[in-house]
């Protein structure tokens, strides 16, 4: 019996270390390259909207694939997170001069935010039987959307101003403007770095997935299994519902804070539908419940439309395109054969040159 | 609990538990659907090591009842009291807290869950800690894990299940996965087991051994068993008492002997079984 403890951690560290190591290792590769100038400046461009992506990605897997519930709002709770974030780190300027500890503020202050919408989102649905979920998050991002689209806030020496008709009525004597209604946040003080969206990226891997292996995490995973047996084992099934979906909406508002504090400005158009969509498509082609997968997908989906620049006029089809074949080459038994094939040949040429390691080979 | 009007109860209770409150016992328990009652007056006593069977025809209604007694369904008439406690108020979560397991007549595992993932899932309430304990992998989080690998291997070899552990539970045999239903409920620890068709499925020999388990398992953790069967070698052989239901309602009860000889279900059950 202890031999089989040890397996299955053995087991357990492969896959979850793995992952582990592979985002380690990018960012160390990332770093040497762009200390050395060898990776242009779009994609330098985009390494911190990829740690945001790759931890929304995580993040939505969570509700998607863990918990078996649709999200098509999970861009809303980044936004409340982004504005939430830039708001705290605005504010905290004068007070707080370190940088690197205002970007963490920013971040738990998104994540909090962020959180309490799941709650108020989370706490009507999910005590429902049904994809309730899926239309409420819709509406909720276009709400959250409206919202902060006639929001005004700004800070002065007395403090925070907030109006919700224009810039004039925040009454300030001085000061400066942070939310200014349909234009967004403007005049960020741009915190946020690869650095820092590399360790918001492993916090979240870290609460991911000790979450999925521990006892919540399992109730979590029975539930979407079947929910008439989880309930039947004396599982709280709104609460464990509850906690998979805040989890969720807190590390999107970290991401969306992260996100943010690398623009001057941030309109909350930023965040709409089609965002929501984007992160879940990541997730779909990563594979439900792959958090590994959905950070590859993640990151690479990031990086394509940016390599495709050169053939703009096709970009976007040649975008379309790739996504269908790997959504087909992932999730389809024809696809899985494919790959079984792929790999059979690959190990035979490779056999050639290496005979010892063939057996090996997984 | 004084409102209710107390039930003669035509106890079949075993001897070695006369004198202690039954572990279960259900009152007028009933329920319709839209007009259809599909069971009603169902009045019965289980005792605390009691193995008890539930028979009848298909349709009879005897599913109904387990979903009745688990909250599944909200009875729309009568109660159960579960250790002489009401259940009215409780919902399927805090009747398995409050004693009751079960498995399900169409198998309901967790499937893409490994085997001991599914039955850990039942020691859930077992080895509590927080959610901040697991994810900053604290000390208790370690002790409990700890606690609820053993617990459930030791679970598992009731049926020799140990070196199955890893597989996905989806992607057992029929008779594993229903043995498998039964050492997950057994893991909520409860005091009255109930098996909806444990045997469904499984070959002559696979019955004869569940038939030992099921004693064995009543034995080993001193609870009551109900089961649902259609084998009656198996029901039988093991049942203590045994209660038919034919169209939503009790036509007898009495010890396999009793049952065996009974004319009413002789017609109603066993007689049609024999010409078909
Ligand atoms: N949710 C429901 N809505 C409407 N009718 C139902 C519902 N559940 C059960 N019934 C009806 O109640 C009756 C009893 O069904 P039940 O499943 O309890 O039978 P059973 O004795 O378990 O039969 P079997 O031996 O085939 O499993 C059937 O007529 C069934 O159609
Ligand atoms: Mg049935």
């Amino acid at each position: 019996m202890k031999k089989f403890n040890k397996q299955n951690l053995i087991k357990a560290l492969k896959g979850n270390a793995g992952t582990y190591l592979l985002v380690i290792a990018a960012y160390i590769i990332l770093q040497l390259m762009s200390a050395g100038d060898m990776i242009s400046s779009s994609l330098e461009g985009q390494l911190v909207p990829i740690c945001a992506y790759v931890v929304m990605a995580i993040s939505l897997n969570l509700t998607v694939g863990v918990l078996g519930e649709l999200s098509l709002g999970h861009a809303s709770f980044m936004s409340v997170g982004a504005f939430t974030g830039v708001i705290t780190a605005m504010s905290l300027s004068g007070v707080i001069p370190m940088g690197g500890v205002r970007l963490l503020l920013a971040m738990i202050v998104g994540a909090i935010f962020a959180a309490i919408f799941g709650v108020i989102v989370g706490v009507p649905v999910l005590r429902l039987r049904g994809d309730y979920l899926a239309i409420v998050t819709l509406a909720f991002g276009e709400i959250i959307k409206n919202i902060i689209n006639c929001l005004y806030v700004g800070i002065d020496a007395n403090g925070l101003h907030l109006s919700v008709t224009d810039a004039e009525s925040l009454n300030m004597d001085g000061g400066t403007v942070i939310l200014n209604g349909p234009m967004g946040a403007v005049g960020i003080n741009k915190l946020s770095g690869f650095t820092a969206g590399f360790l918001l990226v492993i916090v979240c891997l870290v609460v991911v997935l000790n979450f999925v292996n521990s006892r919540s995490g399992r109730a979590v995973m029975a539930i979407r299994d079947n929910v008439i047996a989880a309930e039947s084992v004396g599982i709280n099934v709104t609460r464990y519902r509850l906690m998979a979906f805040v989890t969720s909406a807190a590390l999107a508002g970290a991401a969306g804070a992260l996100y943010a504090m690398n623009y001057s400005t941030v309109s909350a158009a930023k965040f709409n539908f089609n965002t929501s969509i984007l992160v879940l498509v990541f997730v779909v082609l990563g594979g439900l419940g792959n958090i590994r997968g959905s950070i590859i997908a993640a990151a690479a989906l990031t990086i394509l439309p940016e390599l495709l620049r050169e053939f703009s006029d096709y970009r976007m089809l040649v975008y379309a395109i790739v996504l269908i074949v790997v959504m087909l080459m992932a999730n389809s038994a024809g696809g899985k054969r494919i790959q079984l094939w792929l790999g059979d040949k690959f190990r035979a040429l490779f056999g050639k040159f290496a005979k010892r390691n063939t057996a090996k080979g997984e | 609990m004084s409102k209710l009007v107390p039930v003669p109860s035509k106890s079949m209770i075993p001897e070695r538990d006369l004198g202690k409150i039954p572990v279960l016992e259900t009152r007028h328990l009933g329920i319709e659907f839209g007009g259809l009652t599909a069971v009603s007056e169902f009045d019965m006593t289980i005792g605390r090591t009691e193995i008890a069977g539930l028979i009848g025809p298909n349709g009879a209604g005897k599913t109904t009842v387990f979903n009745l007694i688990t909250k599944v369904y909200q009875p729309t008439h009568g109660t159960t009291l579960l250790n002489g406690i009401d259940t009215y108020a409780m919902n399927t979560m805090q009747v398995n807290r409050a004693g009751i397991a079960r498995t399900f007549q169409n198998i309901r595992l967790f499937q893409k869950m490994s085997v001991e993932d599914n039955v850990k899932v039942g020691l859930h309430n077992q080895t509590p800690y927080t959610m901040a304990e697991g994810v900053l992998r604290m000390p208790r989080y370690w002790s409990k894990e700890r606690q609820a690998h053993e617990r459930a291997m030791e679970l598992l070899s009731l049926f020799h299940m140990e070196d199955m552990a890893d597989v996905p539970a989806g992607s057992l045999p029929y008779g594993a996965q229903r043995r498998l239903e039964i050492v997950r409920a057994l893991a909520t620890n409860p005091s009255l087991l109930l098996l909806d068709e444990p045997a469904a499925g499984m070959n002559p020999s696979e019955t004869a051994e569940l038939m030992e388990n099921i004693r064995h398992i009543r034995d080993t953790f001193q609870i009551a068993i109900m089961l649902i069967e259609h084998d009656m070698s198996l029901v039988m052989g093991i049942c203590e008492g045994i209660l038919v239901l034919n169209h939503g309602k009790i036509i007898a009860k009495g010890t396999p002997q009793q049952i065996q000889n009974d004319p009413v279900v002789i017609e109603a059950y066993l007689g049609k079984k024999k010409e078909g």
